[in-house]
This record gives structure tokens, sequence and C-alpha cells, in this order.
């Protein structure tokens, strides 16, 4: 396997001619025409006002904003897939009780839109003005105010961790499914404790299915956050809108956000290749 | 080292094991036959209970596999002892199962640090050991996905042996092999059975029942139709349907 072998000249019989694409060059042309159209007309066109564009970007408002939707990312997702994983287990468990109930969470959480769950929470002091903590059914020990222990951004990681949840559970659930039931078979047969099954051997399989279903949800969370602008939220896409209803600079300051989301997705991107490449060892 | 009584089994209609009884002696290597739906892996798999009996018993060294005895009833054990039985248990599977995400050194090590929660000194120097006994010293940092099939066999046989099993089944352990590798298992499996080992092997290489075995055991219909010893039960059958078989796979 180490040699190899040397390209090797036939000096004797016809030649191979290679075959001719000529639509692929013209397509190609055509390509190539479009874009340099489009870059032409994103520095020529003053209406893109690239150096309103250039004072915003770095902004400190608007990296404030960007961290917030950061920080929305980051506790939706960590919370969503915590709630996915146990969600998963509980749909794969042979309890049928806890099967159907997280088959209704997913039911629920999926069927009704990001925008009325999150406007749900916001407004959740409506429907419970105090929450108290005791024993169910049972004296109470303390409670307080929904409204200071539910803040509009808690209300907003809350909602987004929760609709993710549903999603995430699915994606969690199809990985385990993927992984070959010899191995359960195989680790039960070894004598390998449940726990210690589910997290050594179940999983990382299980991992490879999961991480690009979920790099593509959390890509997808990045920009639901802003959704969450219907809070009142200064996350990012809120943030320029505000700029913009001050300054007029309608589309400098669009065009700051979607340049944010562009970095920020792309950075995921590159971090999801990398859990990618982790968890595909040995293959 | 194996008492089978009596073990029923059945899936949904079909009746696999019609009331089979075996017994294997310490050190014994018994090797089943049987054409494919005759219940020979279903039996295997009740041995270290990956398969419940409707009816009978099954015991491993002294010990009822998987369920309590209380009077007239059997009472299934919980897990933790049901693991802690199947220790004692190696199984080999015709598609080897290696984890694919551990190397050739952390398959064989999982069980006897997890499992049995041996010193992880003492573990490596019984993983270093095995390795060299199956052939496979040199690939103990591989993945099991850059080994061939003969290859992935032998480590699969070595992570049984690293719990010190007191018996070892072999569920069709050549069946998934190209016929050019099959010699290589065999000839670890040979040196097990040559050492002592209590093994218990469905497998179709009548080649290897014939040199190997001290007992054969013809199973068809989920019965045991005979058994004996390989000259007889191989070269000398009793029963028609042992006959039949045995002319159609020599």
């Amino acid at each position: 396997m180490t040699t190899t072998a040397p390209a090797v000249r036939h000096a004797t019989g016809p030649k191979v001619a290679p075959t001719r694409h000529p639509f692929r060059w013209l397509a190609a042309a055509g390509v190539l025409l479009l874009l340099a159209m489009a870059a032409n007309s994103l520095v020529t066109n003053p209406a893109w006002e690239w150096e309103v564009v250039g004072q915003y970007l770095f902004a400190p408002s608007v990296l404030r904003a960007v961290l917030l939707t950061l920080e929305l990312t980051a506790l939706g997702t960590v919370f969503g897939f915590l709630l996915g994983g146990v969600l998963a287990v509980m749909r794969l468990s042979p309890n049928p009780l806890l099967s159907s109930v997280a088959w209704g969470y997913v039911w629920v959480f999926r069927a009704v839109p990001l925008i009325l769950q999150l406007l749900f929470w916001y407004n959740l002091a409506l429907l419970y003005p105090r929450l108290s903590f005791g024993i169910p059914f049972g004296p109470s020990f303390f409670s307080v105010g929904t409204m200071d222990l539910i803040g509009p951004v808690t209300a907003a990681a809350l909602g987004l961790a929760l609709h993710q949840g549903a999603y995430a559970a699915e994606i969690v659930r199809g990985g385990l499914l993927a992984v070959d039931p010899g191995q359960r078979e195989a680790a039960a047969a070894l004598g390998i404790p449940r726990v210690r099954r589910f997290f050594r051997i179940i999983l990382p399989q299980a991992m490879r299915s999961i991480v690009p279903n979920a790099g593509n949800e959390i890509i997808g969370l990045v920009k639901g956050t802003s959704v969450v602008y219907i809070m009142a939220l200064p996350e990012l896409f809120y943030q320029v809108q505000v700029i913009y209803m001050r300054n007029g600079r309608v589309v400098a300051l669009l065009l700051v956000a979607a340049l944010w989301y562009l970095a920020l997705t792309t950075v995921m991107s590159v971090v999801q290749h990398y859990i990618e490449r982790h968890y595909g060892r040995g293959r | 080292m194996i008492e089978i009584d009596g073990v029923h089994k059945s899936f949904g209609a079909l009746h696999v094991l019609r009331g089979v009884s075996l017994k294997v002696a310490p050190g014994e290597v018994a090797v089943v036959l049987g054409p494919s739906g005759s219940g020979k892996s279903t039996l295997l798999r009740t041995v270290n209970h990956l398969e419940k009996v409707d009816a009978g018993t099954v015991a491993v060294d002294g010990e009822l596999v998987g369920y309590r005895r209380s009077g007239d009833v059997l009472h299934e054990l919980p897990e933790r002892e049901i693991l802690r039985q199947r220790t004692k248990i190696g199984f080999v599977f015709q598609n080897f199962n290696l984890f694919p995400h551990l190397t050739v050194r952390e398959n064989v090590a999982e069980a006897p640090l997890s499992a049995q929660r041996r010193p992880k000194a003492e573990v490596a120097e019984t993983v270093t050991r095995l390795l060299l006994r199956v052939g496979l010293a040199d690939k103990a940092d591989a993945y099991p996905g850059t080994l061939s099939g003969g290859q992935r066999q032998r480590v699969a046989i070595a992570r049984a042996l690293a719990l010190d099993p007191k018996v070892v089944l072999f569920d069709e352990p050549t069946s998934a092999l190209d016929p050019e590798l099959v010699g290589e298992v065999l000839d670890v499996m040979r040196d097990l059975a040559r050492s002592g080992t209590t093994m218990v092997v469905v497998t179709h290489e009548i080649g290897f029942a014939r040199e190997a075995a001290d007992t054969v055991v013809f199973l068809d219909e989920g019965r045991v139709v005979e058994h004996g010893p390989p000259g007889q039960v191989i070269d000398h059958p009793q029963h028609e349907r042992t006959r039949a078989f045995i002319s159609r796979v020599l």
C-alpha cells in the first residue's frame, strides 16, 4: 500500500480525445457576468451607504445587541437540547405514559408558532400573577411575583428553549434510533451498566447524525432570536430597527444586521465542522 | 457449567424453542449445528439473558441466569444482578458489534473497567496479553473500521475474554467473514478450546466441529434431535434429519 504505481505511458494504439463541454463554458460565462453586475451595483450604487454600514457595524449599541443575540442563542441551545435529550429518552421509553407525554409535548410546541409562544411567556403574569413553590397540592413555602422572576430576557430564553426543545427531541431521537441495535446488545452482553452504556457507547455514535441536524437548528436559532424583537429586547434585529427609525438609514442598518448574522453563522459552521470530525473518528 | 433445562421461547406465534435441555461440563466445547431457523442463536441468547425464556431454566456456574427462584415462582433479577451474571458469560456476535468510535484497546478494556471496576493498570495488562493472544498486539490503537473482518472478530473474542468469563458463547462467529478470513478466527477458537475454556459455538463450520468439539448438538425445529461426540453425530448420525442436514453441508 505504500508504493504508488508509476504512471504508465501507453505508447501504441489510438489516443482518447477529452470530451468538450461547450455549454458548461457558456453557463459559466453567464454566471460570471451576473456576478460582475451584482458586485458592480454593490460598489457603485450609493444607496447601499457603505460608509454608514462601516460607522454602525462596530458601534457599542450594535455590539451589545450582538452579545444579547449570542446569549439568547446559547441559552436556547443549551436548555433546548437538554430538554430535547430528556424528551427523546422519554419518547423511546417502554413506559407508555412517559412516551405519550413526550409525544404530546413535541406535538404542541411544534404546532404553535414561535412568535406566539414568546408573547405567551412574556404575558405569563396575566395567567399566573404569582408563582409559589412548595409541596404539590400541599403547603407553599414561598411565592414570588411572576414579573419579578420572569423578566423579558428570561421569558425570551424560556420561549426559545421550550420551542427548541421540541425540535431537539426529534433530532436526538433520530440520532439514537440511527445507532445499530447490535451496539446496545453488545454493551448489555458485556455487563456494562445502563448509564455508562448510554453515555459511552450509544450517545457518541448517535452524535454522528445528531450534529449536522443540530447545527442546522442552532443556526436557525441564531436567526430565530430576531423574532424576540416583538418583546422589545435589544437584540440585533430590534437594535438596528431602533437606529434606523431614528436616522432613516434603513438599508445600511439592515445590512449591518445581515453582516453580523452572516459572521455568526459562519463561525458556527466552522465549529460544527470540527465537532463532526471529532465524532466521525474511527470511520 | 451450563445447565439448560426444558427451555421454551416464542416470538409471537412462532414457537422457536420447544423444550431444549442441554448440559455443558467445565472445559467442554459444545458445537450446536442445525438448519437456519432451528433456534440455535435464540438458544445461545437465552444463556446470557439477552432473550428471556418463556419456560424452563438456564443456569451457569450453578447460578440461575436472570431469575431468582422462590418456591415455584421465578422472579426476574434486578438489572444490576443480570449485568453481574453476564460478566461471567462472554458473548461473540456474528457481526462483531465492536464499538466503532473506540480503539481496539478501548473496546477490550471497556467492560473490565466499567462492569467489573478492575484497576486500570491490571486491565491494561490484561488487554495487552489478550491482544497478543489473538495476534493483534500491533493493532491496539487502531479503530475497528480500519481492520479486516477476521481481525475484527479476533478483537471481539479478546473483548469477550477480557471479562475472564466462565464460559464463552459464539454466535456464528465466522458467518459474516470472507472465506479466506475464516481460518484465522477458527485458529484462535481452536487455541481457546485446547486451553480448557468452556465454549458453546453455534456454527456451520463442520470441520471445526469435528476437530475441536467434545460434543456436537443437532438442533432442528426448536428441539435437540441428537447429541454426542462429533465422531457419532457428524460421521454416524442416528436420525434421518441429522443425516439429511450433514449431507447437505458437507
